[in-house]
């Protein structure tokens, strides 16, 4: 461990607001408008740390733990989240599995949070979040198992310490595999385009942006901070795949792996601008379609 | 026999006694005053188990591995007892459940009082003991007669509110199909004891040719027990129609003592051929998807618990069939973490699942309803009931810090390990990974529906409306198993090294020594800081939150719904509604019947939906079978003349032939 | 070289997912013919001695055939018959999907088994043939439509020549020209009788076909 995974954490709580920032520069980039500001979450987050509360009567106090469960659990998965070639600040043997499973303690807990308020809108949308991660959650660990494999490592910073230029010629098709599938996964765990639009709150798109429909104030702030640390997180899966190999240098690594992070909120930013959401029924067949590029990529492990 | 050995048994024997005493002193007692029959029954199954846990917990921390046979006169029988790390293991949970589920027992038949209430003690206080004496008999026949007990208690308590149709259909589904598991247990015996000339557990170390079919035999008599697909089909009428202490306990321990049953074949039996560790690791898997998915389907919450069960016995057997496919292959580590990780679960199960019983009995007890739609908004009316239920629901989604995670871990690190490897392992691993991924997703879907819709948001009926939480001695025992869920979670690696010996009984000895093959590396410091740090993180956050909110303006008002002023509960997301996507997913699987009557007109007045999930292995398989196989025994009904004289007629003429069959030259 | 080749073929398991995932006919016309396209790359890069003419010319010419020929015939085909746009499963895309898996993992599993004469160009070479023939084995016995068939056909054409790629060494021109032949006349006769079917019934739905049975139904 050294400076720069120490820091890794405190950078991402920091930068993470940043990435909706960019996506939305990109996405008014395309489509030839001006866009908010890129500061626009930071500017959120201070407005709504600062705002009385609202409550609806039909709630208790799990609406109001929801949040806050689901930051602390993304906080808790920083410690186990290598960016690159930058070691986390904790690696065990299954620390792979503990970061899938902070992310579906936090899923619970948005869930029921949304199905506290009695609204049928948040319960239609708390359905949909459920019923995707039964997709998504064997297609992360199918992806993960194949990298776990090819690295021959157990834990997520030695899985992502050990790839580089070298294993890109090495091992190409592997690679670009889990990177179309991680990829997906990413967009769709976080609400983005081609599953649901983080942009509207109505019918067309209800899943996550309609679950946090009735919160205000600080649990709101919690909720945008929240959904850019996890942009942050499932970013940085995908993002440690990329080719520069360890330096040496670790708050070189650092600042590549950061890079490599904005590269990432433009691409999605593109890929938000270039195509259409699919209709809600053909989404458990994308995120099949991640969970068979990932276990494609695990079986070009067994050659 | 060393001191502390004689100190031991006579805990446990003396529980026993005691159990078996105070249940049919409850009984007599019980004409008289119910008052003192619920002490006497209830007080005594709290003491018995309070002594028999020292002792298994002592037997355990000592790794204590003695037999006592006590003289018993019985042809091939001997009154062998004997504690091990894997019985005593067992042990721990099924004294610990039944003593908690006996507290709570004594609140929730306080409306019954106008019955005798040593009924209930009298069964329940001989299942906790033919329970003991099953996970100690060291005798085939020793061991059969208290299967046979613990059946028969069960059977009885199952039955309890026997003014129910549904209640008496319940139990003869589970009558039949607990003896037809017992058949093929005999088999077993009587196979065991053929090849070795004795029916002492320690005379069958060395077993003839057929190990394949010997644990076939008791993977179907302990796997009906246990609640295995597709052999599980008691469950789902069983655990909703006992009441709601017995379903905890029944659900919690007794189903363990069929995996009990079969990790010690397996250790008796030593090895056994490749396809028996694939047969379990297969059947793990459907029980596990299947269970799950039935779950979600279910609108009577305890019917709902009851499919999970299966699905938990799923994951169990998961674990176990990685530990054999680890032992086959030749592999000592991935033994020991599928191994560790199935007994791990077995805990576990009997702690969360324990306790989301209990909480359904609450709910029943203060609702008196069992259906999930007639529910909802509970939490505000049963703060502590909702709290526990909580915790029970995000440990057995095996979500951390709960102890669910912590036995998943261990089975997911196995598999990791076996994806490492090469070849036929690595099928298992992926298979076991795939599995246990897509059940957690399912299981998320189905306990935040089950918590969601009774606990949370606005009341559905007049009855959840009225509820109110329920008194100390429910609340105390819930409470417990909540806090034992979080502890266990968090010092899983204690845990583990605690039944490392019960571990190493099935995965060789060699583990222990072998450094990479132990599983105590697998709990290291960093995962408990991780778990300690989200729980930390947490409690800032509330902080910072209070912090935040302090000296604004805070208001209530109604939810949110798109400008709609006056939401109603009926507007609600229902339970069926919110599985609907997963449901109609695996229609095919499922095959529910629907009944939808659509909205009409323009001003639609009525409008209904609703969807019932029948069991697939009892319509399909069951039914069928047994329709036929009565068909085809209907034709000696003549046999059934109904007249004493020709059974008598019949006896004679079976002794006739036996006696003929004996002499023959 | 064992890169682009790997490629090539992963690239060919994908589209047979797709294939296999897709429910717009004109998307799987679309992706057949970009197989074809990259299956004429194959025969040049399989080739130890790097470019050969004969190699060139049976990619070039399988290219020009499948890429370009079969998808406008099967374009025309479907505008004259005004078919619905839709393809219509006997088994549903997310099942076939993860039986694609399934099988997928079969084709592995029997590759590295069997026991070839030559050592492949790539090991993925004899899994992705595999699997490509299953998959339009698969097509043509799950999906209804008559063009749906036509489509495995040229699938399971285009895995024989992935398998055939082992042979690329010793292969003699004439065979593979001939395997070509045998598939030009199978899409010429599909094509009839989807065009005859279309006048006959005015639809292409080859389940009808069941109608012609004699006997009770």
């Amino acid at each position: 461990m050294n400076t720069a995974s120490m820091l890794h954490p405190l950078l991402a709580l920091l930068l993470a607001p940043l990435l909706p920032g960019v996506i939305n520069r990109t996405k008014a980039f395309f489509a030839g408008r001006r866009g908010p500001p890129l500061l626009q979450t930071y500017f959120d987050l201070w407005k709504l740390f600062r705002k009385g509360a609202v409550y609806s009567r039909t709630t208790t106090w799990i609406f109001r733990a929801g949040p806050i469960v689901n930051f602390a659990c993304l906080l808790a998965a920083l410690m186990v989240l290598p960016l690159g070639r930058v070691a986390a600040p904790l690696s065990f043997a299954g620390d792979l599995v503990l970061l899938a499973y902070l992310l579906g303690l936090g899923r619970f807990f948005t869930v029921a949070a949304a199905l506290d308020t009695g609204s049928s809108f948040e319960g239609m949308g708390a359905s949909r979040e459920v019923q995707f991660a039964v997709f998504a959650e064997p297609a992360l660990l199918v992806g993960l198992a194949a990298l776990a494999r090819h690295a021959q490592a157990l834990s997520l910073t030695p899985i992502y310490a050990g790839l580089s230029s070298a294993s890109w010629s090495v091992s190409f098709p592997m690679l670009a595999l889990l990177g179309m599938g991680l990829f997906i996964l990413f967009l769709s765990e976080n609400c983005r385009i081609p599953v649901d639009d983080p942009n509207t709150h109505l019918e067309l798109t209800m899943i996550h942006e309609v679950m946090v429909l009735d919160h205000g104030s600080v649990d709101f702030g919690f909720v945008q901070w929240g959904s850019s640390l996890k942009l942050w997180i499932l970013g940085a899966l995908w993002t440690g795949l990329m080719p520069p190999g360890a330096t040496g240098r670790p708050l070189l690594d650092l600042a590549a792996g950061v890079a490599w992070m904005l590269v990432l909120a433009v691409a999605t930013g593109i890929a938000e601008s270039i195509m259409a959401r699919v209709r809600l029924l053909r989404v458990p067949q994308l995120l099949v379609g991640a969970g068979v590029l990932c276990a494609l990529g695990l079986l070009l492990t067994f050659r | 026999m060393p001191m502390e050995g004689i100190y031991l048994f006579a805990l446990l024997c003396g529980a026993m006694v005691l159990l078996a005493g105070t249940g049919i002193g409850a009984l007599l007692v019980g004409r008289w005053s119910a008052r003192w029959a619920v002490a006497l029954g209830g007080g005594g199954a709290v003491a018995a188990c309070l002594a028999g846990l020292a002792a298994a917990i002592a037997a355990l921390a000592l790794r204590f591995q003695k037999t006592a046979v006590l003289p018993w006169n019985i042809p091939h029988g001997s009154f062998a007892l004997g504690v091990d790390p894997l019985s005593a293991f067992f042990l721990v949970p099924m004294f610990l459940l039944s003593g908690l589920a006996a507290v709570y027992g004594i609140g929730y038949f306080r409306p019954w009082r106008g019955r005798n209430p040593g009924r209930f003690w009298l069964s329940y206080n001989l299942l906790v003991a033919s329970m003991a004496l099953v996970l100690t008999a060291r005798n085939g026949m020793l061991f059969l007669v208290a299967w046979e007990a613990m059946s028969l208690a069960s059977f009885f308590l199952v039955v309890f509110d026997d003014e129910a149709a549904a209640t008496r259909e319940a139990g003869w589904i589970y009558l039949v199909a607990t003896h037809i598991g017992t058949a093929f247990l005999l088999a077993l015996f009587i196979l065991l004891g053929c090849a070795n000339g004795s029916q002492d557990f320690a005379a069958f170390a060395a077993p003839g040719g057929a190990t394949g079919l010997m644990f076939l035999l008791a993977l179907v008599g302990f796997g009906t027990k246990a609640g295995l697909f597709p052999l599980h089909v008691w469950l789902p009428e069983a655990h909703p129609a006992a009441p709601s202490p017995v379903s905890a306990v029944m659900s919690g321990v007794m189903i363990k003592t069929g995996i009990y049953g079969i990790v010690r074949t397996l250790e008796i039996l030593g090895s056994v051929p490749g396809w028996c560790a694939w047969l379990v690791l297969g059947i793990g898997t459907v029980s596990g998807v299947l269970g799950v998915l039935f779950a979600l389907a279910q609108h009577d919450l305890k019917r709902l618990l009851a499919y999970s069960s299966v699905e938990n016995i799923g994951i169990i057997a998961m674990g176990l069939g990685l530990g054999m496919l680890g032992l086959h292959y030749g592999s000592p580590g991935i033994a020991a973490l599928g191994f560790a990780g199935g007994l791990l679960h077995v805990l576990n199960h009997a702690m969360f699942k324990g306790l989301l019983f209990l909480g359904a009995g609450a709910v029943v007890h203060a609702t008196g309803t069992r259906g999930i739609e007639a529910l909802g908004g509970l939490l505000k009316r049963m703060p502590w009931t909702g709290a526990a239920f909580l915790a029970g629901s995000v440990a057995i989604c095996g979500l951390p810090p709960f102890n669910g995670f912590a036995g998943e871990f261990l089975i997911y690190a196995g598999s990791f390990k076996a994806i490492l490897g090469a070849g036929a392992l690595a099928l298992g691993g992926v298979t076991v990974l795939v599995a246990l991924a897509l059940i957690g997703g399912l299981a998320t879907a189905c306990f935040t529906r089950a918590f969601g819709i009774v606990f949370l948001g606005e009341s559905r009926s007049p009855v959840a409306k009225a509820a109110h939480e329920v008194d100390a001695t429910m609340r105390g025992p819930m409470l417990i198993l909540a806090v034992l869920c979080l502890v266990i979670g968090l010092a899983a690696g204690t845990v583990v090294r605690f039944m490392e010996p019960a571990v190493g009984m099935l995965s060789g000895s060699s583990v222990a020594e072998g450094g990479g093959g132990s599983v105590q590396w697998i709990f290291p410091m960093a995962l408990s800081s991780v778990l300690l740090l989200l729980i930390m993180a947490a409690g800032a956050l509330v902080f910072f939150r209070r912090s935040c909110l302090a000296g604004r303006p805070m208001r209530e008002t109604v939810t949110w719904d798109c400008g709609y002023a006056a939401p109603a509960a009926s507007m609600q997301y229902t339970a069926t509604g919110f599985a609907q996507p997963l449901t109609n997913a695996a229609a095919r699987i499922l095959r529910s019947r629907v009944e939808f009557h659509p909205p009409k007109g323009i001003f639609p007045s009525t409008a209904s939906f609703h969807a019932e999930t029948p069991d697939i292995a009892r319509e399909s398989l069951f039914d069928p079978m047994f329709r036929k196989t009565a068909a085809w025994l209907g034709r000696l009904y003549w046999l059934q003349q109904g007249r004493v004289h020709f059974y008598i007629l019949y006896i004679v003429v079976a002794l006739m032939v036996l006696l003929g069959w004996a002499l023959r030259p | 070289m064992n890169n682009a080749i790997d490629s090539i073929l992963i690239f060919l398991v994908l589209t047979d997912l797709i294939l296999l995932g897709s429910s717009r006919l004109k998307n799987a016309i679309r992706f057949v013919a970009l197989q074809g396209l990259a299956l004429g790359l194959l025969p040049m890069l399989a080739h130890s001695q790097g470019v050969v003419w004969h190699a060139v010319l049976l990619g070039a010419g399988s290219a020009l055939l499948k890429g370009f020929v079969f998808p406008s015939l099967m374009n025309r085909a479907l505008r004259e018959t005004n078919a619905n746009r839709e393809i219509e499963p006997f088994v549903g895309y997310i099942s076939s999907l993860l039986i694609g898996v399934g099988v997928l993992a079969l084709s592995f599993w029997s590759g590295a088994r069997l026991s070839l004469p030559w050592e492949a160009a790539s090991l993925l070479l004899v899994p992705a043939g595999l699997f490509t023939v299953w998959t339009g084995l698969f097509l043509i016995v799950a999906r209804r439509k008559a063009i749906t068939q036509v489509l495995g056909y040229i699938a399971m054409e285009n895995g024989i020549f992935t398998l055939g790629m082992v042979l690329v060494e010793a292969m003699p021109l004439l065979v593979e020209l001939g395997v070509l032949l045998d598939i030009f006349v199978a899409v010429f006769v599909m094509g009839i009788i989807v065009f005859h079917i279309n006048r006959e019934f005015d639809h292409i739905d080859s389940d009808q076909l069941a109608a012609l049975k004699e006997g009770p139904p």
